[in-house]
């Protein structure tokens, strides 16, 4: 059983890399403990910048920092800095081109029961939309600290989502496959293919064991880069199957889902059925309770996988 | 500095010329502002095309971003690009001279346009000076419309917080916007109280078309210690003729042929005067 939630391997790998690195800044809007920022911040101080509960003063912030050779790395709730600070995560970090990665903590319901003003179910179709703008949803601690590496490379902006739990591991320390930009294939299979992201990809490959029992063949493919979505993967995958699922804690519109559906429509059609959350404010209870209620679990995409095969 | 009030008046003429060519632009406010940034790049602020990539040069961020018009006939005039292919480029067509700042070109650090953006960003700008031990200044201009906005107010929160005397804001206080009267719209005043309350050191600057007082303005900033610098010029909006003086309806205007004339008329009229 995991204890280690995506957001302290992103604090880990800063810590391991700021010692190095002094160009490396982390901001927060009130946000260190809920972001697991606080180790940083005690131990960098001269690299943490405390912005207050200013979400849009943390974003454009930043830019200014990025402009003068700071690698931003600015954490709010996604709730927040999804929405609160678009407009400047669009002019200051996209347009203007700064080098600012906006981590989204507790992303998706992952505050469950505090209610929809504190739930990110639109930040992929948000952020999808901005030019220039990147955006992943990591699945696993191993991964998310691959992700934050690869970000430290590139200059450009980009917008991480990480829920709030522990998520069971997918991949272990010495095995987690990570090309920049390219979806993973976690398992592999021939009669459908299961695409997800985020929390959404451990339930996905449950999914796959539960159908593999009953004779199914279900891939499964963790899309973290969901935008540059790696269409060549997807292509390669969704052409060998019947079917294609796709599994997202997210609305339902804009988001994996839809974007999955136009690059498997337009280039291999084929039948895709979406599973994400409902557009409406979801039902109040913990993130577990909520994705159970909406079968986005492994249950619930086995039987979603099953009747898309018919 | 008589030959910068006198390079005014033939910026202000670039502008008006880039409006007509471009067919729209926000002219009232080009001419309010024209001034304290002729002041900055001319008098102020180290930048020049020759300085643009060293990391010690100082920065500028054109938060008032419609008024990109006059910032494009100061660049120009400082060498960044030909004052001619901006008036025959100007919003035409796949032009790179749109109608907000853009940092493609050069001498352009941030793109703008949304109000409310510039000093945010400068406190970043700011901030990373500090946290490197340099000495550059950044230098911002808002339009006093803008300041409805509340993330001018987290700005200067945070400026005053983090101590930036390395950080100068303008505020062209030509006091007419788009609808009207800023104190019909918004009210601001007591604007300088309110800086004050926000921590800043307040300097009000009497007549902000003059380049004499923008300049000593400027200079009082530096001295500041230990918190940040906003400059309020008490402009005019349209300034430079009495076509455009103090009118609401040329926020965003393109003169007629008539208007023209007598507008540039007034620019070499009060050019000759000095």
């Amino acid at each position: 059983m995991n204890k280690i939630p995506n957001r302290q391997a992103i604090c880990e790998v800063l810590m391991e890399q700021a010692k190095e690195d002094k160009d490396i800044v982390v901001m927060c809007s009130d946000s260190r403990g809920s972001a697991s920022l606080a180790p940083f911040a005690k131990e960098f101080p001269e690299q943490f910048i405390e912005m207050g509960i200013a979400e849009q003063n943390l974003v454009s912030v930043g830019a200014g920092l990025a402009k003068c050779g700071k690698k931003v790395f600015a954490a709010s709730p996604a709730s927040f800095v999804s929405t609160r600070s678009y407009e400047q995560a669009k002019v200051d970090c996209a347009y203007s081109n700064t080098n600012v990665t906006l981590i989204g903590i507790s992303g998706g319901v992952s505050y469950g029961a505090l209610g929809m003003s504190h739930h990110s179910a639109q930040d992929i179709a948000a952020m999808s939309a901005i030019p220039n703008m990147r955006v992943y949803l990591p699945s696993d601690r191993f991964q998310t600290a691959c992700l934050i590496r690869a970000l430290l490379q590139d200059e450009s902006p980009a917008y991480i989502r990480v829920g709030r739990n522990p998520v069971e591991d997918i991949y272990t320390e010495e095995d987690c496959p990570f090309t920049m930009d390219q979806a993973t294939v976690v398992t592999e299979g021939e009669d459908v293919l299961i695409v997800a992201c985020g929390e959404m990809v451990r339930p996905a490959v449950d999914a796959a064991k539960l159908l593999e029992e009953q004779g199914i063949h279900a891939a499964v493919m963790d899309m973290y880069c969901v935008k540059p979505l790696d269409q060549e993967g997807l292509l390669r995958a969704a052409g060998k199957v019947k079917a294609v699922v796709t599994v997202e804690e997210h609305a339902p519109f804009g988001g994996l889902g839809s974007m999955v559906s136009q690059a498997v429509g337009a280039n291999c059609p084929k039948k895709v059925v979406n599973l994400a959350l409902p557009d409406a404010p979801v039902i109040t209870g913990t993130s577990k309770e909520v994705f159970d209620y909406y079968g986005l679990n492994a249950e619930g995409i086995a039987k979603t996988a099953k009747e898309a095969l018919q | 500095m008589e030959n910068l009030k006198a390079l005014s008046y033939d910026l202000r003429k670039n502008v008006v010329d880039m409006i007509i060519e471009g067919k729209g632009g926000h002219i009232g406010g080009d001419m309010s502002v024209i001034d304290a940034l002729t002041a900055l790049y001319f008098k102020v602020m180290n930048i020049s095309p020759e300085n643009q990539d060293d990391e010690d040069r100082d920065k500028f961020v054109m938060s008032k971003g419609h008024c990109v018009e006059a910032l494009y006939a100061v660049l120009a005039a400082k060498g960044f690009f030909p004052i001619e292919e901006v008036i025959e480029k100007f919003s035409k067509f796949g032009s790179q001279y749109i109608g907000h700042p853009n940092n493609k070109l050069p001498g352009i650090e941030m793109n703008s346009g949304s109000l409310g953006h510039g000093l945010p960003v400068s406190v970043g700008m700011a901030l990373a000076g500090k946290m490197d031990h340099k000495d550059y200044r950044v230098y911002t201009v808002m339009g006093d419309g803008e300041l409805a906005e509340g993330s001018v107010w987290e700005g200067a929160m945070a400026a005053s917080h983090y101590k930036l005397d390395n950080l100068c804001a303008t505020v062209d206080r030509n006091r007419l916007q788009i609808s009207g009267n800023t104190e019909d719209v918004m009210a601001h005043d007591d604007l300088h109280e309110r800086f004050r309350s926000f921590g800043w050191h307040v300097i009000d600057v009497k007549d902000g078309n003059d380049i004499d007082q923008l300049v000593a303005a400027y200079e009082e900033a530096k001295a500041v210690k230990g918190k940040p610098s906003v400059v309020i010029a008490n402009t005019v909006k349209g300034c430079g003729s009495a076509v455009m003086e103090d009118k609401a309806a040329w926020h965003h205007k393109v003169p007629s042929a008539e208007e023209y004339e007598q507008i540039i008329k007034d620019f070499s009229e009060r050019k000759e005067a000095l």
